[in-house]
């Protein structure tokens, strides 16, 4: 087993010293009290504002506890944050791959349609935000079960029952099939399904990640099988670009800068 | 060489953005740079007209190569602006004589005051279907004439010119001091309170009425037509469109039929309905004005109703007060409970525009009891922006004599579902959200592309548009009625709050 991650300590020690007393301290100071090089120092604090833990006064310069750390325990990203930083790359998503899009985040074991842009043809359809789609049948879904452990965990837990609930006879049945499934996903970056949620009806999904990597929600396509996948039952190519390009437009939004 | 794409120039209040748009209205490149914002003294606003230019000689160049293409593969270029902001410049050299004053800017107002208690001053209305208020372009001429020695004589030989931001960019983009073409488009001349409203030409009563010099003034040509060619920064493209920024937006939004409206919700709004070709005088406190002229066809006028708050409410929330950190919280908050609990906010923070026009009225919040959460003030925020699109469209109803059928909506707060919904709700009409959220832009892309043949005719361009979103209104009338009548009870306890100056 590795040793501790001294930077991780040099932070946690950041953090506890910024907990105490005023909870308003400049670099020096900061630097001082834990026997650092100002230059470490500055860039953990660095780290730690950007991750939203750590705060620095415009007008005095001094650091203190960031709101991000207080909200530890609640939602990351507001979803209507989320559909607001989406919503441009959402639009150009639904243009070019000329299917409706949606984005879903993870609620007590169901996808939450949080955004949905129609179909570009102008047929009449109406809005699904806030409906509720199973996860394990949709492609939104599957994301988020391959990359959010507590999802996977309600989910998980359900299957311990008995069988997955079925939709028609694709939908993915058992535990097993589900790990292979989400291995796949993981594996590739994206997920798809097709007839599972119903005949006839296709997705196309990929993750959208924030600040460090973090899964904050999936954004896909979806529509006729005929026109999401090709004769052999696969999803057109130039599709799942189109849906990784717009997931990772609205990734490097949020701040993940490595996706 | 194929020309397979149409860019855009929105020149905004502060950055100025190229887009450029590939045949079917869909985003292609988009570069974008701020400009600073110079406030030298209280209510005064001002931009560096120069620094615009050179931002635009960066952005220009920037958007072809992100898309990977030369100028030649642009068959036009449309301009869409702020609106009203005026820029003074020397012809010979082309450097502006002084700042450019922005149209927030309150200087001209001991200037206006006097103008209106001119017994002349009726003119003014009756020929450009305007007001007499700062912000309008004419004031700030005419104050700047005053302010700097001599410059009025130079005006007078033609050695100063006057222009709208679409023109200054114009004349640099066609050679400046070199051969620079000094052309408005007829929307940006409707704002200027000197151009009468049925001519669409400078009207010699009006330009006596502000003492203004018919020789500074550029030349005003339709919203669709090339105006020349860019020797500069896009050379050999032509320069085929121009509009004020909401103007372009209608267009955007191709409200091109009469009884069309689209609302842009961002800090303020601005709702406007294309009336026709027969310009409509209001009674209820609504603008009339130029939506837009394809070359030689007749102009199409529309009524313009302006909100001062809409979003920088919701900011005010988030900044102000901290109950929310990021705007979009504010639907959340909202949804933690399920109506207003009898609270009502209406923002007058600095007095009403349409259709009350009472610069007495201040902001008040009504309807406080001990029930009342952060939830319901929340809603009442939200429900603010609903009832203001009510007032604003019950007057363009009245005045145009024709009931809206749909409200296309586009700017940032569209993406609050909630909000959207209660439009659909108190006004009882369908509101929908186009796919292309950049409709300033596109509008100014569409109406350069037309000019050039790039879209054959307005049902082309109608084609293109798609809908994304719509929401269907819900609410039970008896309700609608119920919480209308509140809202205007909650807006007369706004009214009157400043107290009239002794004397």
């Amino acid at each position: 087993m590795p040793g501790p991650v001294q930077s991780i300590e040099r932070a946690a020690a950041i953090l506890r010293l910024l907990a105490q007393g005023s909870g308003r301290l400049g670099l020096t100071e900061i630097a001082n009290s834990l026997g650092l090089a100002r230059g470490t120092a500055h860039g953990i604090l660095r780290t730690l504002q950007l991750v939203g833990f750590v705060e620095q006064d415009e007008a005095t310069g001094k650091y203190q506890l960031g709101a991000a750390l207080l909200h530890l325990g609640t939602s990351y990203l507001d979803v209507n944050e989320l559909r607001s930083r989406a919503i441009n790359w959402a639009d150009a998503l639904a243009a070019r791959s000329g299917e409706a899009v949606r984005i879903g985040t993870h609620l007590q074991g169901k996808v939450l349609v949080v955004h949905h842009v129609f179909r570009p043809d102008d047929s009449l359809q109406t809005l699904d935000v806030g409906m509720l789609l199973p996860m394990h049948a949709t492609a939104i879904g599957k994301v988020l079960l391959a990359y959010d452990a507590n999802a996977a965990a309600t989910v998980q837990d359900a299957v311990q029952d008995g069988e997955l609930e079925q939709f028609t006879r694709r939908t993915v049945r058992t535990h097993k099939e589900l790990s292979r499934a989400l291995a796949t996903v993981r594996e590739h970056g994206w997920a798809s399904d097709a007839d599972e949620a119903g005949m006839g009806e296709a997705g196309v999904a990929a993750p959208i990640r924030g600040y460090g990597g973090l899964v904050v929600g999936a954004m896909g396509i979806s529509g006729a099988t005929e026109r999401i996948c090709d004769s052999g039952g696969r999803p057109r190519p130039e599709l799942v670009g189109y849906v990784r390009d717009a997931a990772r437009a609205v990734s490097r939004d949020l701040g993940a800068s490595r996706w | 060489m194929t020309q397979r794409y149409v860019m855009s120039i929105d020149q905004g209040t502060t950055s100025t953005r190229c887009i450029l748009f590939d045949q079917r209205g869909r985003l292609v490149s988009v570069t974008q740079r701020e400009h600073k914002q110079h406030f030298p003294r209280p209510g005064w606003v001002e931009h560096d007209a120069v620094e615009i230019w050179r931002n635009l000689e960066r952005i220009g160049p920037e958007a072809l190569a992100q898309a990977g293409i030369g100028p030649g593969e642009v068959a036009a270029v449309g301009i869409a602006n702020q609106r009203e902001t005026t820029v003074l410049w020397d012809r010979r050299t082309g450097v502006p004589v002084a700042p450019a004053v922005v149209w927030q800017d309150t200087r001209t107002d001991t200037l206006v005051d006097e103008l209106s208690r001119r017994p002349d001053a009726h003119v003014v209305r009756e020929r450009c279907g305007l007001p007499l208020a700062t912000y309008f372009s004419a004031p700030t001429v005419r104050w700047l004439l005053d302010d700097t020695d001599g410059l009025r004589e130079r005006a007078e030989r033609g050695e100063v010119l006057f222009g709208t931001m679409e023109s200054w960019l114009i004349w640099n983009l066609t050679g400046g001091p070199d051969g620079g073409v000094h052309v408005t488009d007829v929307t940006n001349a409707s704002r200027t309170l000197l151009m009468n409203l049925r001519d669409l030409d400078w009207d010699p009563v009006l330009l006596g009425f502000f003492g203004i010099p018919r020789a500074m003034l550029p030349e005003i040509r339709p919203s669709s037509e090339t105006y020349g060619t860019a020797r500069r920064v896009l050379p050999g493209v032509r320069i085929s469109a121009a509009l004020g920024d909401q103007q372009a937006a209608l267009f955007g939004q191709t409200c091109f039929h009469r009884g069309e409206a689209k609302c842009t919700y961002g800090t303020g709004a601005f709702l406007l309905l294309n009336t026709g070709t027969e310009p409509v005088a209001s009674t209820h406190g609504l603008l009339t004005t130029v939506g837009y002229q394809i070359g030689d066809q007749p102009a199409v006028y529309a009524l313009e109703g302006s909100i001062a708050i809409t979003g920088a409410l919701v900011q005010w929330f988030r900044d102000r007060l901290g109950i929310i950190s990021t705007a979009p919280e504010i639907e959340t908050l909202a949804r933690t409970v399920d109506d207003n609990g009898g609270c009502y906010i209406v923002p007058a923070f600095s007095g009403l525009f349409a259709p009350h026009w009472r610069s007495e009225a201040r902001g008040v919040i009504v309807g406080l009891t001990s029930y009342i959460t952060k939830g319901h003030l929340a809603r009442a925020v939200l429900e603010a922006t609903g009832w203001q699109t009510r007032e604003v469209v019950d007057a363009m109803n009245a005045d145009a004599g024709i009931a809206l059928t749909t409200l296309k909506v586009d700017g940032g707060m569209t993406s609050d579902n909630l909000l959207m919904q209660f439009i659909a709700d108190v006004l009882d009409v369908p509101v929908v959200r186009p796919m292309v959220a950049e409709t300033v832009s596109l509008g100014a892309a569409y109406a350069a592309g037309l000019a050039v043949g790039y879209w054959p005719d307005l049902e082309g361009l109608r084609r293109n548009w798609h809908r994304a979103a719509q929401w269907t209104p819900a609410m039970d009338p008896e309700r609608r009625e119920d919480e209308y009548d509140n809202w205007r009870r909650a807006v007369e306890r706004a009214l009157g709050w400043i107290k009239p100056t002794a004397g």
